[in-house]
């Protein structure tokens, strides 16, 4: 992969890009069209492209698949204890007009909160599936 | 807090999934999904005594109010359901601990445990929700988690089996996702009573008939009904013992009820059976299906696969008593749901104590099993005797009622068949106990399985003559259920 140098140059100038639009979609989707499920797919895609021009190690010093797990499990961990915390204000399960004073601030902060859970947990388990699947060639 | 239960019942699974798969070791995960998974029978039961009490029980999720949002609506139906899973899933769990780590070792335990966990969600929420998409949402979530499960099977066919499954579940779940798409489109809702409600009016249009072929047939591939039971015997041999026990008596459970909730609440009796042929289609489907399956496990010469081809036979039974499309039919149907839980949950567990001594589950490794492992023999004996359904054991309430139920009707030749039915199983299950008395053992060095195995197993057979003797609460709730089902749906 050494030679491919206009790849990687180009590669890297796109990286952060896709990285700031998967952030974008992530933290925007209350507004307009996104969430959590594209913004982890996109997030996930850069990672992709630099493990393809990179190599799979460099990818795992970045993202190391202990981490990755983690990440992974405590996504879905917020989007629940969001809904436990709903329910322990007062209102039923994911019921975010509870989470705050006025039920349209809690609206917003709970759709925040369970998407980013989304967000991580489909960021984290595109790269772990990648991963697995890159690393096979090599493991056996 | 009551007014929470069929969240509770969906969340201890939802938090104890995530925080097991960052566990390490053997022992912790198990220790958490077990104490989650009694957690979720206490508030089960909770349900069934609230239900019992004050009927219907309706939970908004997210306080956005049916048929906007999505809503858990609970009656007796599947407040039964939801005891069977979570009871099953309280033995079969404390049972898993030695069979699993024996089985698939211990470094993949963490993740056995957190894919049962989605399982057991899963499923749960198919029960509890009132939202046909809802369903589709958690059939896909236990469908996943169990392909993981087994796959996870030592042997390497295990693979092949789960692959197998893996595309016969999802011809089924996306048959039943048409459907509803096409119901979404004639009504414009996904609410299961607001279902009920719009669709009498509109029930004579071929896109509403195209809707329920789809539904009803992505079920029972779903729910294993002969012709379309190709996916089950390899799936229940070669998974993990546990998971087969819980598996075996759970799965294609859930599969019947959501069959049962389309046809008498959704669609409605007078369209199912009037408008649509149904008892004509599942009737001798069901029939075909039992005798052929029993007839197939006579020949098996591996047990955990003889068992397997008899829970195909069992479903014919269940699918009959509900094919009747009376309420008598369907007291039977759920009953049966719960007691073949119960033996099969029983028998799959006996058989992983014999893979756990012996190494495997052949008919081989059964000889001689009442002079090396007495206890878990006579277990696989009460199980067997319940399973043909003789008296005193659940597997005679059921049948009685079924029996009963095709009297009702004048149905003579399915008497017939029911009874022949049983006979196979003497003969499929007579040839087990033979080869345990009469049998030379394999190996006569082998002991008795460990207790952490027995008592568990020990447990759901004294369910098994528990609920045979004292049939009031089995019979009660099922009677209670079908009436409320044989009514329509919108019990507001």
């Amino acid at each position: 992969m050494s030679d491919h140098l206009i790849l990687r140059i180009v590669g890297k100038f796109l990286i952060p890009y896709i990285l700031l639009f998967g952030l974008y979609v992530q933290f925007h989707g209350d507004f307009g069209p996104g969430g959590g499920f594209q913004a982890g797919v996109i997030f996930a895609s850069a990672f992709v492209i630099h493990t393809l021009l990179f190599g799979l190690e460099s990818a795992e010093r970045i993202a190391p698949q202990w981490v990755l797990k983690i990440v992974a499990a405590s996504g879905v961990l917020i989007y629940a204890l969001v809904g436990v915390a709903a329910m322990l204000m007062g209102g039923n399960y994911l019921d975010y007009d509870f989470l705050a004073a006025d039920p349209i601030a809690g609206q917003h902060i709970g759709i925040i909160l369970v998407e980013f859970g989304v967000g991580l947990t489909v960021a984290s388990v595109m790269m772990l599936l990648f991963f697995t699947f890159a690393g096979r060639g090599e493991a056996s | 807090m009551l007014a929470h239960l069929p969240v509770l019942v969906i969340l201890a699974p939802l938090l104890g999934a995530p925080v097991a798969s960052l566990l390490r070791g053997p022992n912790w995960p198990w220790l958490l999904a077990t104490l989650l998974s009694w957690f979720a029978l206490l508030c089960s039961v909770l349900l069934l005594i609230q239900v019992n009490a004050q009927g219907t029980f309706i939970y908004t999720m997210g306080g956005w109010e049916a048929p906007w949002g999505i809503e858990y609506r609970i009656d007796f139906a599947n407040a039964l359901l939801l005891v069977l899973i979570t009871g099953l899933a309280s033995v079969v769990l404390p049972y898993a601990r030695l069979s699993v780590e024996h089985e698939i070792g211990a470094d993949r335990c963490p993740l056995f445990y957190t894919a049962l966990l989605l399982l057991i969600l899963g499923l749960c929420g198919i029960t509890v929700t009132g939202d046909a998409f809802n369903v589709f949402v958690f059939l896909e979530v236990s469908s996943l988690a169990t392909y993981t499960l087994i796959a996870m099977g030592k042997d390497r066919r295990a693979l092949t089996a789960s692959f197998s499954y893996l595309i016969m579940g999802t011809i089924g779940a996306t048959f039943y996702l048409i459907g509803v798409g096409f119901l979404y489109v004639m009504t414009g809702t996904l609410n299961m009573a607001d279902l009920a409600e719009r669709l009498p009016a509109i029930s004579d249009s071929s896109t509403v008939r195209t809707a329920f072929a789809f539904i009803v047939t992505g079920i029972c591939l779903k729910l294993a009904l002969f012709p379309l039971h190709l996916w089950l015997p390899n799936a229940y041999t070669y998974s993990p013992s546990a998971v087969t026990a819980f598996l075996g008596a759970t799965a294609t459970k859930v599969a019947v009820y959501v069959l049962i909730r389309f046809v008498f609440t959704i669609f409605g009796v007078e369209f199912s059976f009037g408008a649509e042929p149904l008892a004509e289609v599942l009737v001798p489907l069901a029939i075909i299906g039992l005798l052929s399956a029993s007839t197939v496990s006579i020949m098996q010469p591996n047990i955990k696969r003889m068992l397997a081809y008899s829970s195909v036979a069992q479903i014919g039974y269940i699918v009959l008593g509900l094919a009747m499309g009376t309420a008598m039919g369907l007291t039977a149907s759920l009953l049966h749901v719960f007691n073949h839980g119960l033996m099969k949950g029983a028998l799959f567990m006996v058989m992983g104590a014999v893979a756990y001594r012996m190494g495997g589950t052949s008919i081989d490794d059964m000889r001689g099993l009442a002079k090396t492992m007495p206890l878990t023999f006579w277990a696989f004996v009460l199980g067997g005797l319940s399973l043909i359904g003789v008296p005193l054991t659940v597997g005679f309430v059921s049948k009685w009622h079924l029996i009963l139920a095709a009297l009702e009707l004048g149905w003579w030749p399915v008497v017939v068949a029911i009874l022949a039915g049983s006979m196979l199983a003497v003969v499929y299950v007579g040839r087990v106990v033979e080869a345990g008395f009469f049998g030379e053992p394999k190996d006569a060095t082998k002991r008795e399985a460990p207790w952490g195995l027995l008592v568990p197993l020990w447990v759901l057979v004294i369910a098994n003559i528990w609920f045979g003797i004292d049939t009031r609460l089995t019979v009660d709730i099922a009677e209670a259920a079908a009436a409320q089902l044989m009514a329509g749906g919108v019990v507001r």
